[in-house]
């Protein structure tokens, strides 16, 4: 064995021992739990080295963490999203004393820590087996973690027109919160999935059925501790899904978002504002697989960035033979406030069919001073013409989510941040 | 009103001097035209006057209503009362016609110490100009100068002149790239404003803008200073005998 493979193993022994075997779970969870710790330990963790993390040092988000303390105290209240979460998770726990959450019309809600201890399909056929496809191309050990260790989340079924479930989590003082999400959303169902809050590891795995709709709009305002997420996502014909996050600042965030269009005329979008300054680094990476003809992908993501602060994006769409008249897009940009600042793009394209139509692009700058003296020079102040284009700037991405309110709950963050900006 | 006196002019970048002692004064109420051939210096200096970067002023000076303005940043000039038409207006993908302008009609006001317009009076205010000049309100529901005609972009820029109302107005080739109506249409909402306490400084290549807008004085730009300057004949004189004529004679 390698120096380096000797490397990730002891690494990834280091973070599994660290963090509880899960206890008292069914035969099919257990099963699922223990083969993610025998692939955790032959993948090992993620180094520097890994050229999927060439732009961002894993190191803080692989270190050994033990779990963070249950009885941790009262967390700040939510104002994400203008209204009270539906489900609240505290260090990896939820807590029903803050939120229940409740069925309602078109949905039936569990949590992750109940369904792992019964016999239920459709976390059976979720928990784990999303996360496994998403590792072909790529290893994504932190995910493998996840899998091996989570305590809780929220497990969503929607069956018909679910309306919107909000999901606030948050990580109170050092260690680990390691949330598990499992949502399907049922043939011609639709789901709003609204995401505010800080976890150190969550997963999300989703599969939505044909004709289904699932949108998801995430906010991460100044995460404090190095936070890794995934989502993965199988898309049956005919499906869609939008996934949206806004991320102010924030010591260190990886968010990747994986997903297979494995039906025809299914459409998957990925979009992400990035807004950071300081030394805030934040990380979106993007896998996209088409595996089905005639299906859409779009990938747009928007970077404001200041001070020190680093926004990278890795951007991959992977076209198999079978799928034939697939379009991909994808676009990054980046505006640079100062010298200091970075954005590092990676857009790559795997294409194995011969009848397709894919694109990307990639720009980083400074405002256009065009623009600007265009403004101030009718008397618009530098830092409002400043606002104004960046918010003009963020928007593209903004414009990505189909809901104008949910769309303009995300522009008053970017002028909030625009506002506070030291 | 305006009193630009020896003004001399470079390139930051590159050491290249543009404006050589330029010297000219619009008094109020009155339109004065400059004339002049390619890269004699007009867009130079009313970019110079509006503030626009990459110019490094050598000498003289340019006063308006008494007080320096190539000082002052681009937006304290514009709340001073300078507008510049731009010769090629500006494309701003994602910010909105009438929230830009509604911005920099507060922002002014703001900067006077005057109250915020109300959104109904703005836009009462904006409704009747654009019918002057007219520009469908559809079109400034588009971001700004986006996917406008030439001619769309130069009615724009008139319609913030008329919006704004601003004492100096400097027209730079505002005649460029429009057809005869749109020129006419462009010229009659120039005209409305003409005023008393207002004045015009109209910077264009052909005589044939000055039809339209009857200018008080003309002046010939060459090399980087005025060179001539005389009645409104003087343009004709440009039509018929060209630039190279009227600078042998000046030489």
């Amino acid at each position: 064995m390698s120096a380096l493979a000797d490397q990730k193993r002891l690494a990834a022994e280091a973070m599994l021992s660290a963090l509880p075997v899960p206890m008292e779970e069914a035969a099919w969870a257990h099963d699922v739990r223990a083969k993610a710790r025998a692939r955790l330990l032959d993948q090992g963790a993620p180094v520097r080295r890994d050229e999927y993390w060439k732009y961002t040092d894993p190191s803080k988000l692989s270190a050994p963490l033990a779990l963070a303390g249950a009885a941790a105290g009262q967390p700040m209240s939510s104002e994400a999203f203008g209204g009270r979460p539906d489900a609240w998770f505290v260090n990896g726990r939820l807590r029903a004393d803050l939120a229940t959450p409740s069925a309602a019309d078109g949905v039936a809600i569990s949590t992750f820590a109940e369904v792992v201890k019964q016999d239920i399909s459709i976390a059976r056929e979720i928990f784990g087996v999303l996360e496994v496809a998403g590792q072909e191309k790529v290893m994504r050990p932190l995910a493998i973690l996840n899998t091996a260790t989570a305590t809780d989340g929220l497990v969503i079924q929607a069956h018909g027109n679910a309306g919107r479930i909000h999901l606030h989590s948050d990580q109170i003082g050092d260690g680990a919160s390691i949330l598990r999400h499992l949502i399907r959303v049922e043939a011609g169902a639709e789901l709003t999935l609204l995401e505010s809050g800080s976890c150190s590891n969550a997963v999300m795995e989703v599969d939505v059925a044909e004709g289904g709709a699932f949108h998801h709009i995430r906010l991460q305002i100044g995460t404090r501790t190095p936070s890794a997420s995934h989502i993965f996502a199988r898309l049956h014909a005919s499906s869609q899904f939008k996934t949206f996050t806004l991320s102010a600042d924030g010591d260190l965030t990886r968010n990747e978002v994986v997903f297979d269009l494995v039906g025809e005329e299914a459409s998957g979008h990925v979009a992400g504002a990035v807004l950071a300054q300081a030394k805030s680094h934040i990380d979106n990476t993007v896998f996209v697989t088409h595996s089905a003809a005639h299906c859409e992908s779009r990938q747009v993501f928007k970077s404001v960035l200041a001070g020190q602060a680093k926004s990278v994006f890795q951007g991959k769409i992977f076209v198999r033979n079978s799928a034939q008249k697939t379009d991909g897009y994808q676009i990054s940009q980046s505006v640079l406030l100062n010298e200091g600042a970075e954005f590092l793009a990676k857009p790559e394209l795997e294409i194995y069919a011969d009848d397709v139509a894919c694109s990307h692009g990639s720009t980083t700058g400074a405002l256009d001073p065009t623009a600007m003296f265009y403004l101030r020079s009718r008397g618009v102040p530098k830092a409002e013409a400043e606002a104004m284009l960046i918010a003009a700037f963020a928007d593209e991405a903004i414009e990505e989510i189909a809901d104008e309110e949910l769309g303009d709950l995300m522009r008053d963050e970017v002028a909030r941040w625009m506002a506070s900006r030291t | 009103m305006l009193k630009i006196e020896n003004l001399s002019v470079k390139l930051e970048e590159e050491d290249k001097q543009i404006l050589n002692g330029l010297t000219l004064e619009v008094p109020a109420g009155k339109v004065h035209a400059i004339m002049g051939p390619n890269g004699s210096g007009k867009s130079t200096l009313s970019y110079v006057l509006a503030g626009r970067d990459g110019y490094e002023v050598t000498g003289g000076s340019a006063t308006l209503n008494g007080e320096d303005v190539l000082d002052i940043d681009p937006e304290e000039r514009a709340a001073s009362g300078l507008f510049l038409a731009f010769q090629y207006p500006v494309e701003i993908p994602g910010v909105g016609n009438m929230t830009f302008l509604r911005t920099a009609v507060n922002s002014q006001r703001k900067a006077r110490g005057e109250d915020e317009i109300s959104a109904p009076d703005f836009l009462k205010l904006v409704r009747s100009k654009a019918k002057d000049l007219n520009i469908d309100m559809d079109m400034l529901k588009r971001p700004v100068n986006v996917g406008f005609s030439g001619g769309e972009k130069k009615r724009n820029e008139i319609l913030q002149m008329a919006v704004l109302e601003p004492s100096m107005c400097i027209l730079d080739e505002t005649d460029s790239g429009l057809d005869v109506d749109a020129m006419k249409l462009v010229a009659d909402g120039v005209n409305a404003l003409r005023a008393e306490d207002r004045g015009f400084l109209v910077i264009t290549h052909y005589q044939r803008l000055l039809d339209h807008i009857k200018p008080d004085v003309v002046h010939i730009l060459a090399n980087g200073r005025i060179v001539e300057t005389g009645g409104p004949d003087l343009a004709m004189k440009v039509e018929t005998e060209g630039y190279a004529d009227i600078l042998k004679d000046v030489a």
